[in-house]
């Protein structure tokens, strides 16, 4: 585990997320992307509009499989990495750094709190 | 889980291996786009040993092939050559398509699916039994397959002489067919484990990229190739299948196995098509395609590698037009219907 990793919070479904000064940046995990495979497609979420805490913003698409990728915070999208429409393949390269999905500006902060630390995401991954 | 004898080099090579009808198989050594090119634009090499190979025996093989398949082995009367076929129930229905090979000395070999090994095992047994024809299941055969425009390069050493598509090459108990599954120059090579553990360390040792099942999987989509279970199966016939082509009824005093059945279901009104679309996402098998007077369902779907959209096969009305739609997460898709060989509609 990189120590990129060790500093993110995970959801049960996949997605990491990072806290860089009150917002928070978006995206799905290693294992996720390895799971998938090749991704073909992304449909990322509106910059300005406001979402809860789980609801599914994205969507990410691979050869395989089609799969929603959900928000683990309740917020407004601030910022969504542009660079996935063309290149949706940087997600499987770049699965922490470059292939970040949305930025989010949390309501309330603590809901990170409410994330698994990469520990426990590794034990529930390697299940 | 089933394996093959090369399981173990899959997982060294970084195999992702999956349950693919209770064989442990590689889906893909690390990204099924790149395989998927690579056998597109240079070669690669498959391990597809758990298809099935029943080798005849016995006098009557040819007349047991005729009344078995509607394609009709007399087409290769004592060539070295291959010949599909669909092989269907009484009733019409597709059990299982197949390749038949001929390898001298009036001995024919059968190539079927891996999910259908068993049940193809007592339908084969039953019906050569009233032709004296042996049924010899080999089990534990190695089956490679080379493919890709760069083949011929690796293959040429061990054949005789050049063989045009669908011949057969056998030698020291080493068939080489120039068959296939990805609408490439290839050949497939059926021998016993020990030699196949040759052929394939040969082939590694030579970068030929391994190939796992999710590139063999768009490949064969992109080359209008039925896969057998996805696309059709019992409730369906060749003429709802796009392989009606396979039916040989130039023989009038011929008799095969649902031959009745089809002259009643040969004016089928479904036809099996090729859609693409330009837009984003992937409609997968199970999604309905609506058309002018009529809907149909998609079979297989895929995102096409080498055309860099949509692509896939449906179940539609024969007069369904050339533009149809689908609804894919909430949002209306225009399609194009076309043939099902993307290699030929979309080149």
């Amino acid at each position: 585990m990189s120590d990129n990793e060790k500093n993110l919070k995970f959801l049960d479904s996949h997605e990491w997320a990072r806290d860089d000064d009150g917002v928070v940046t978006v995206g799905i995990s290693n294992h996720a992307q390895e799971l998938l495979g090749d991704i073909v497609y992304v449909e990322l979420p509106q910059i300005g509009s406001n979402v809860s805490q789980k609801d599914g913003v994205a969507i990410v698409e691979s050869v395989k499989a089609a799969s929603d990728v959900y928000s683990p915070l309740t917020g407004e999208i601030v910022e969504i990495n542009e660079k996935l429409s063309d290149s949706p393949e940087i997600i499987n390269s770049s699965p922490y750094k470059d292939g970040w999905f949305f930025k989010v500006k949390p309501q309330n902060i603590n809901e990170l709190d409410e994330m698994l630390d990469s520990d426990a995401y590794k034990k529930l991954s390697e299940e | 889980m089933k394996a093959t004898y090369l399981n173990s080099k899959h997982k060294d090579l970084g195999g992702f291996m999956v349950d693919f009808s209770g064989w442990e198989m590689p889906l893909h050594y690390g990204s099924q786009l790149n395989e998927h090119n690579e056998v597109r634009t240079n070669v690669g090499i498959f391990d597809v040993s758990h298809m099935a190979v029943f080798d005849l025996d016995g006098e009557k093989q040819q007349d047991f092939l005729r009344f078995l398949l509607p394609n009709d082995i007399k087409k290769i009367n004592g060539q070295n050559k291959a010949l599909y076929s669909p092989m269907l129930n009484y009733e019409g229905g597709i059990l299982d398509d197949l390749i038949v090979y001929y390898l001298g000395n009036k001995s024919f070999r059968i190539v079927s699916n891996c999910a259908t090994r068993e049940k193809n095992l007592s339908w084969l047994s039953k019906i050569a039994e009233p032709f004296n024809v042996g049924i010899d299941f080999k089990s534990d055969y190695s089956i490679l397959a080379l493919q890709g425009p760069n083949s011929h390069k690796f293959i040429k050493s061990y054949i005789e002489k050049d063989i045009s598509k669908f011949s057969v090459c056998n030698t020291d108990d080493v068939m080489i067919a120039s068959t296939g599954y990805t609408g490439e120059l290839g050949y497939e090579i059926i021998c016993d484990q020990e030699k196949g553990i040759k052929f394939w360390n040969n082939f590694i040792s030579n970068d030929v990229q391994p190939i796992g099942l999710a590139a063999r999987d768009t490949l064969r989509l992109e080359a209008g190739l039925n896969l057998y279970g996805t696309d059709m199966d019992q409730t369906n016939t060749p003429y709802d299948s796009n392989i009606g082509w396979t039916i040989d009824l130039n023989d009038i005093d011929r008799d095969f196995i649902g031959k009745n059945a089809l002259k009643e279901k040969k004016d089928s009104k479904k036809i099996l098509k090729g859609f693409y679309t330009e837009e984003r996402g992937v409609l997968r098998g199970g999604a309905e395609v609506i058309f002018e007077g009529g809907s149909g369902v998609v079979t297989s779907g895929t995102w096409s590698p080498t055309f860099k959209k949509n692509i896939g096969f449906c179940r539609v009305d024969k007069n369904c037009g050339e533009i149809g739609s689908a609804v894919l997460r909430d949002k209306k898709i225009t399609l194009k219907f076309s043939n099902t060989n993307f290699l030929e509609s979309l080149k």
